[in-house]
């Protein structure tokens, strides 16, 4: 079989990159940022809705905007990016063709009908069911279908990374290994097919009840293997965003991996252990055993924690050494007040790095444990921490090497460079303000995916205490800095990839700075490297994690006793 | 590079930098300890779940409920029966939608078997200021040993989606001093 291809070679990174590749790229990204728009909305309504001074929506379209901003920025925006990240990570690195082009654009096709078929169920009112969809609440069939259409989608764009992989190898387009961010990227794409298969044992049966040829379907089988999708796909993203942050040190700094092989085996800690957690989602469940739960919830003794501790030494520690080599040697932070704090590829991937840490990781891991999950599962605290997560770490992260994307892939010089400058930061300490108010919230008990916490219109009455309704006003208030972020981000993008101004085949784009040569960041002859930042920023993360995880038996202890 | 083939082609051989290996033990170490601590409170600590848990079709569940109901109630609020059972006996919530069925009043200090189960969505059960939170199923019993040890009024808020009138959703638990002559 002919194919026609046609390379272009990168002026910054020397690397060849092939036309339909960059389309693909091109494509995923463009959706993902209308998405990210969309489901953007969606959120700020909730959280206006939420905040009680405001009180914004009606409770229909309260209940309504939640199961859409669920699906379309946890799903559809970040699907669409990995999408990207995935045929960047392994076309664009390993300087190879795109395998299989048409079984990607019919990926695409079948994730954008899917996404766009469930939005549609959505608004039309019939399918509000919270993006768990939890059984025996039914949606109506196209809101299975369009998640199953969008599912069998990001699997072909699996299919076509593999395939790339395959052909890159066979064709000899890179010696040695592949990089580090192809690694973490394949680490990502092996869990997505784990995912996409948990999902289609639960929702194909599920959208076949719909249909009325299944009768019953279970409701704690069903929430079993659901959450094998639900959690396992935020797995997709660690990988995915840890991928980013290397790709972005590596970009900006010249950075390189302390060690490569520490870095591939915290990345093999994911694709080992991290499906175990499903059970997060099952700890306050009927009939479960406490062996089973304690193993799988700790994700068999805190394997993948381990994973993701040891990326957040190792990301900032090859910057580190890298701002070292270049001569910013005084103090422990020298390094890092010299870092380029206007560049917001660098900030906005800082940022991430440090609020999935301290927000996302340690929150997680603490309302992960068996007992401590009984104060609070289903309270705010739960949406507070996967903001954390998968908004102040995924999303910030993607947010960030767009600023690298658009000129590298759609070579367009950026536009409006100061507002580029701020946004990461508006973003991110809009998103770390969320996050944290909704834990100080669901900390206090407030229930999460609740319309009213005043209960007004309750049977019977119970207030919240006031510093709860304190909690949701600040969480209002981030809400809208978060929210104006996103703008930010949207029109800078926007503004950039369709207004900006072309850069010649050969031209080298000014904004960001082009990364320093690589050579910077060879430990060369020095017998042991030192970070000695990094080791007191990574002390303090560890004393917080060890304090706020015994303060919590602590809050847990004072409960009634219960057996 | 990390977006570059590594530079040492026997990258797999490099030598672990010091700091790094330390770090990885270090981490390992707590989470061991997290993971002990887990099993180290099911012996020492006094809030563990418990795996008891039946299947159970709604209407034996509300039947169970009516008898508790019936031989137990000591006043009426509004339309909710308030129901007294002994201590250490069995007690029953209902979920529906979109009311907590019926109003318990319990004993400072006393066990109670407390059985939950939906009789239509989930909902979730979630015991406020107390701050307790457990999911509820239909077509599954679940089955809580509680031992409130503080009196008061106790709000019972539906923490799972369940529909438009999921905030209208809110029952309420008595716990009351000890009663005299037992």
């Amino acid at each position: 079989m002919a194919t026609i291809m046609s390379f272009r070679t990168c002026p910054t990174t020397g690397l060849r990159v092939e036309r339909s590749a960059e389309r693909l790229i091109k494509a995923n990204a463009v959706i993902a940022v209308v998405f990210l728009a969309i489901g953007g909305l969606f959120g700020l309504l909730v959280a206006l809705t939420r905040w009680p001074a405001v009180h914004f929506l009606p409770a229909d379209w309260f209940y309504l905007a939640l199961t859409a901003h669920g699906i379309d920025v946890l799903l559809v925006w970040i699907i669409f990016f990995e999408m990207a990240v995935l045929y960047f990570a392994s076309a664009v690195l390993l300087n190879s063709r795109i395998a299989l082009p048409w079984l990607a654009w019919t990926g695409f096709g079948l994730m954008l009908v899917g996404a766009i078929t469930v939005n549609v169920a959505v608004l039309q009112g019939q399918s509000t069911v919270m993006f768990t969809s939890y059984v025996p609440m039914m949606a109506s069939q196209s809101f299975y279908l369009g998640i199953i259409l969008f599912a069998v989608g990001a699997l072909c764009g699996c299919v076509v990374f593999f395939g790339t992989l395959v052909v890159a190898r066979r064709e000899r387009t890179y010696q040695g290994s592949i990089p580090l961010v192809t690694f973490g990227a394949l680490t990502a794409a092996i869990i997505a097919v784990f995912t996409i298969a948990s999902g289609a044992i639960i929702l194909v049966p599920t959208w076949l009840w719909s249909l009325g040829i299944v009768n019953h379907i279970d409701p704690i089988v069903y929430k079993t293997i659901w959450w094998g999708m639900g959690h396992s796909s935020q797995q997709i993203n660690v990988s995915a965003h840890v991928a980013v942050w290397y790709a972005i040190a590596a970009m900006v700094f010249g950075a390189k991996p302390i060690s490569e092989k520490v870095s591939r085996m915290a990345f093999l800690m994911y694709i080992l252990f991290l499906q175990l957690a499903s059970a997060h989602h099952m700890l306050v469940e009927p009939g479960f055993s406490a062996e089973w739960k304690i193993f799988n919830t700790s994700y068999a003794m805190y394997l993948a924690v381990l994973g993701s501790m040891v990326h957040g030494m190792t990301v900032p520690g090859s910057i580190e050494a890298a701002q070292r080599r270049r001569g910013y040697t005084k103090g422990f932070f020298e390094w890092l007040r010299k870092a380029p704090w206007g560049n917001p590829a660098f900030s906005g991937m800082f940022m991430s790095l440090v609020f999935f840490g301290f927000i996302g990781g340690i929150s997680g891991v603490v309302m992960g444990t068996e007992q401590i999950n009984l104060i609070m599962h289903n309270t705010l605290y739960v949406p507070g921490h996967f903001h954390g997560t998968v908004v102040a770490g995924t999303t910030l992260a993607f947010m960030a090497i767009t600023y690298l994307l658009v000129p590298l892939i759609f070579r367009r010089e950026l536009r409006m460079k100061k507002l580029a400058q701020w946004q990461p930061y508006v973003f991110g300490i809009g998103v770390a303000g969320i996050s944290l108010f909704m834990m100080g919230a669901g900390t206090l008990g407030v229930s999460r995916r609740h319309w009213d916490m005043t209960f007004a219109d309750a049977q019977l009455p119970f207030d919240y205490p006031a510093a709860a309704f304190m909690m949701m006003g600040l969480n209002g208030l981030f809400a809208v800095l978060a929210a104006v972020g996103g703008v930010m981000f949207i029109v800078v993008v926007v503004g950039s990839v369709f207004f900006g101004r072309k850069l010649a085949d050969d031209e080298k784009p000014a904004y960001p700075p082009a990364p320093p040569t690589a050579t910077v960041a060879q430990y060369g002859s020095e017998p042991e490297m030192r970070i000695p930042g990094t080791t007191l920023l990574v002390g303090v993360f560890f004393i917080a994690f060890v304090l706020y995880y015994f303060v919590n038996w602590k809050y847990l202890s004072e409960v009634w006793p219960l057996s | 590079m990390a977006i570059t083939p590594p530079e040492q082609r026997i990258w797999w051989k490099e030598r672990i930098a010091r700091v790094e290996l330390y770090w990885i033990v270090i981490a390992f170490l707590w989470g061991l300890t997290m993971f002990f601590m887990m099993i180290y409170w099911h012996g020492a600590g006094e809030q563990n779940l418990s795996s008891e848990a039946y299947r159970i079709k709604p209407q034996q569940f509300s039947q169970k409920t009516q008898e508790m109901i019936d031989a137990y109630t000591v006043r009426q609020e509004g339309m909710y029966p308030v129901v007294h059972p002994p201590p250490g006996s069995d007690v029953y919530l209902i979920a529906r939608l979109w009311q907590w069925w019926p109003i318990l009043e319990l004993e400072k200090d006393q066990s109670y078997r407390l059985h939950l189960s939906s009789m239509d969505w989930q909902h979730g059960f979630s015991l406020q200021p107390v701050n307790i939170n457990v999911q509820v199923h239909p077509d599954y019993e679940m089955v809580i040993t509680i031992k409130p040890d503080q009196a008061g009024e106790f709000g019972v808020v539906c923490n799972e989606f369940c529909g438009i009138g999921h905030h209208t959703m809110v029952g309420k638990l008595y716990v009351v001093e000890r009663s005299q002559g037992d």
